[in-house]
């Protein structure tokens, strides 16, 4: 049993937490109360190579792995939150996928330009009418004259909307099967969807609570047409394959989530022994370390779980359940952390410019994007047999 | 490009000038146990990787060589020098070394890039420095190595570019009050500054291939050096005492009355700033 990292994934983290201090750190305050998108940040994101992490090297990528994108995702997400879940969604919802399911073709034409930040792919998943229940996809594609005719609205599609946003894979129903039982079964299908077809349209950004510098948008699909071989994997598999990639993004979004709540103990150990209150600092209050303590615990536990999640998955292992409690209690690391931070910096706490302040308003969607917490208690529950 | 350029860089192992330095020993040294590639070093190897992308890439046959002198943690400089692009690394490590000011430092690098030459058999075209060492900041080495190896040498380079032919070199220097463009023949020693370019982060794949690339470590007697021509023996001067900075006082809040301006003259002026 070996918890401490490799050789190359330490200088990767410790080469993508430079970056973080310097590069990203210095502005995130700035494109946060602008709600606007980092581009030359992500620009430099790609020179460095972190969009093509997992990816390897024929397809533009570093021949890394998915737990490198992890330790990426760990440390960006301590000083900014927003430019880690572009690189989050980036990788392992946008290009992912066809890494995963596409063929060959799909692979050689979207991969290298995904792998090199210069363009980026979103995942149409979730609709107005169906969030945790993906089953309930109302979104439609209909074979026409060698063409998917898609038609439909998808809500909160992360990187959907930037300058660079090249296609978003979107889920639809192509069909039904009548199963066993006499029940009616939709098919769902995975469609690439470049984002300069005619009918795709990112509607409006959403006045979000907190990543402010990240792309969401909803979208609408008014018989939008592709080309056929746009299917992204087996035609009705399209349920089953992102199940999986959800199950592997899980354990990306509690990486970013133990960052968020790493960076939360960062700062509060800083601020509690610079900041002064009746003569002394105010961590040599006991009420004060002790808080700061337990946030330590907290984001030390979370990084254990999901490098274990990590370590199943890259194995071959079974990790959907380690996914799912990583995710669980990361996402509740970085949201306890972040309320603990911000009463240790006091009124401070509550400035928008003060980096707790931001991981404040930035955790919350961790406990509900990519999985709900509930969702993620469900998954847990019925592995134990309930 | 008539030839394949070889490019040697010496870096130089340093505590981490972000971090707290502690002085240790007697006399009191700056303590080397933990320690990083000088901050400093990182645009010259950026410098040379740029020549190289410049005159054909990867594929051109040009040559990076890092090289370093100092003890054993002094691989991780290296490491890092070989994650930033250079090709092989050249480690000189002998507990004889303990003590070298400059001046020895320099007759050291000078034997090693010697040795460099004929181990490579290629004749080195350029050495790129930074330029200072982010520890003892003398910038004295580039300057002393150029000298015993008969190069050009240009300092505080702060653009540097290659002829098309490989054969000369064009770099800004900036003095107080002037920019020079100077023109120096190849072979040549050029200092570049932190003005120069901007390092890049390396990337997971030049982290993965920096593993690979090997390192050769040399004593002192295997560059042909005698022991008691290096260390505290070989140097010129000695480190006597070191003390810490006594932290920075307090400063002297002005709260502007309406006459603030007036209290920062006289503040100015009290210290004879003005
Ligand atoms: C900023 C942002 C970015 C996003 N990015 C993307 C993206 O890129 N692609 C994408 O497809 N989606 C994206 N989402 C959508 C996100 O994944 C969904 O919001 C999430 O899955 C929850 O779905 P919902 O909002 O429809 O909530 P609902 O499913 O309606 O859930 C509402 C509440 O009911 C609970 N609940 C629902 N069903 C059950 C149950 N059976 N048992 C117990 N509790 C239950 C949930 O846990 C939750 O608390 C994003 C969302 C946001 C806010």
């Amino acid at each position: 049993m070996n918890f401490e990292l490799d050789e190359e994934y330490q200088d990767l983290s410790d080469t993508v937490r430079d970056f973080a201090d310097e590069v990203i750190a210095p502005v995130s305050a700035r494109y946060d109360a602008a709600h606007e998108f980092p581009y030359d940040i992500v620009a430099q994101m790609g020179e460095m190579g972190l969009f093509g992490l997992p990816f390897p090297e024929e397809y533009g990528g570093m021949g890394g792995d998915y737990f490198a994108l992890c330790l990426a995702l760990e440390q960006i997400a301590r000083v900014d939150q927003s430019v880690a879940i572009t690189l989050e969604a980036g990788v392992s919802l946008g290009a992912m996928p066809i890494f995963r399911f596409g063929t060959e073709e799909q692979k050689q034409r979207w991969l290298p330009d995904l792998a090199a930040g210069q363009a980026l792919a979103g995942f149409g998943l979730t609709e107005p009418e169906a969030g945790s229940d993906a089953g309930g996809t109302r979104t439609t594609a209909k074979r026409e004259d060698g063409q998917w005719v898609v038609n439909g609205a998808k809500e909160f599609i992360t990187n959907s909307g930037t300058d660079i946003t090249r296609l978003v894979n979107v889920t639809a129903v192509t069909g039904t099967t009548e199963l066993p039982d006499g029940r009616i079964r939709k098919d769902i299908s995975t469609i690439i969807v470049p984002t300069d077809t005619p009918g795709f349209r990112a509607e409006k950004a959403y006045d979000k609570v907190g990543w402010n510098a990240s792309d969401t948008h909803p979208l609408s699909l008014q018989d939008v047409r592709v080309p056929e071989e746009n299917l992204l994997g087996e035609e009705g598999r399209g349920y089953a394959n992102f199940l999986s990639v959800l199950d592997e993004g899980r354990i990306a979004i509690a990486a970013l989530a133990t960052g968020a709540a790493q960076g939360c103990v960062e700062e509060s150990v800083r601020y509690a022994q610079e900041r002064q209150s009746f003569g002394r600092p105010i961590g040599a209050n006991q009420a004060v370390s002790f808080k700061i303590a337990r946030m330590q615990a907290r984001a030390h536990t979370a990084r254990l779980a999901y490098y274990d999640a990590a370590s199943r998955m890259l194995a071959g292992r079974p990790f959907k359940t380690q996914a799912a409690i990583a995710k669980l209690v990361a996402g509740e690391a970085a949201m306890d952390n972040a309320r603990d931070a911000t009463q240790v910096f006091g009124g401070y706490g509550f400035i928008n410019e003060f980096r707790v302040a931001r991981h404040y308003r930035d955790a919350k969607i961790l406990e509900v994007g990519e999985g709900t917490t509930e969702v993620q208690l469900m998954l847990i529950a019925r592995e134990l047999g309930l | 490009m008539s030839q394949p350029l070889t490019i040697v860089v010496p870096v130089k192992h340093v505590p981490d000038a972000a971090g707290e330095r502690v002085l240790a020993g007697s006399p009191p040294l700056l303590e080397r146990t933990s320690g990083i590639l000088s901050e400093l070093d990182e645009y010259a190897l950026e410098a040379a990787a740029q020549i190289v992308e410049a005159h054909g890439g990867a594929g051109a046959g040009h040559r990076v060589l890092a090289l370093t002198m100092g003890p054993a943690g002094a691989t991780d400089a290296l490491k890092r020098a070989l994650q930033l692009g250079a090709d092989a690394g050249f480690h000189v490590l002998d507990d004889a070394l303990a003590g070298s000011d400059a001046w020895v430092t320099a007759r050291v690098l000078a034997a090693a890039l010697e040795r460099i030459a004929r181990t490579e058999d290629r004749a080195v075209d350029l050495v790129l420095t930074g330029m200072a060492a982010t520890d003892g900041e003398t910038s004295l080495v580039p300057g002393q190595l150029a000298e015993r190896l008969g190069l050009a040498h240009v300092g505080f380079a702060s653009s540097l570019a290659l002829a098309e032919d490989g054969a000369s070199l064009t770099a800004t220097r900036h003095t107080e009050t002037e920019a020079l463009q100077v023109v120096a023949d190849l072979p040549a020693l050029v200092a570049v500054t932190d003005q120069a370019n901007t390092p890049r982060y390396p990337t997971f794949k030049a982290i993965m291939a920096a593993k690979k690339k090997p390192v050769q470590t040399w004593s002192v007697t295997d560059l042909g050096l005698d022991t008691d021509a290096v260390g505290l023996a070989g140097s010129l001067t000695e480190v006597l005492d070191a003390v810490p900075r006594p932290p920075r006082a307090a400063g002297e809040v002005v709260v502007d009355e309406g006459e603030g301006g007036i209290r920062l003259a006289e503040f100015l002026v009290a210290r004879k700033l003005v």
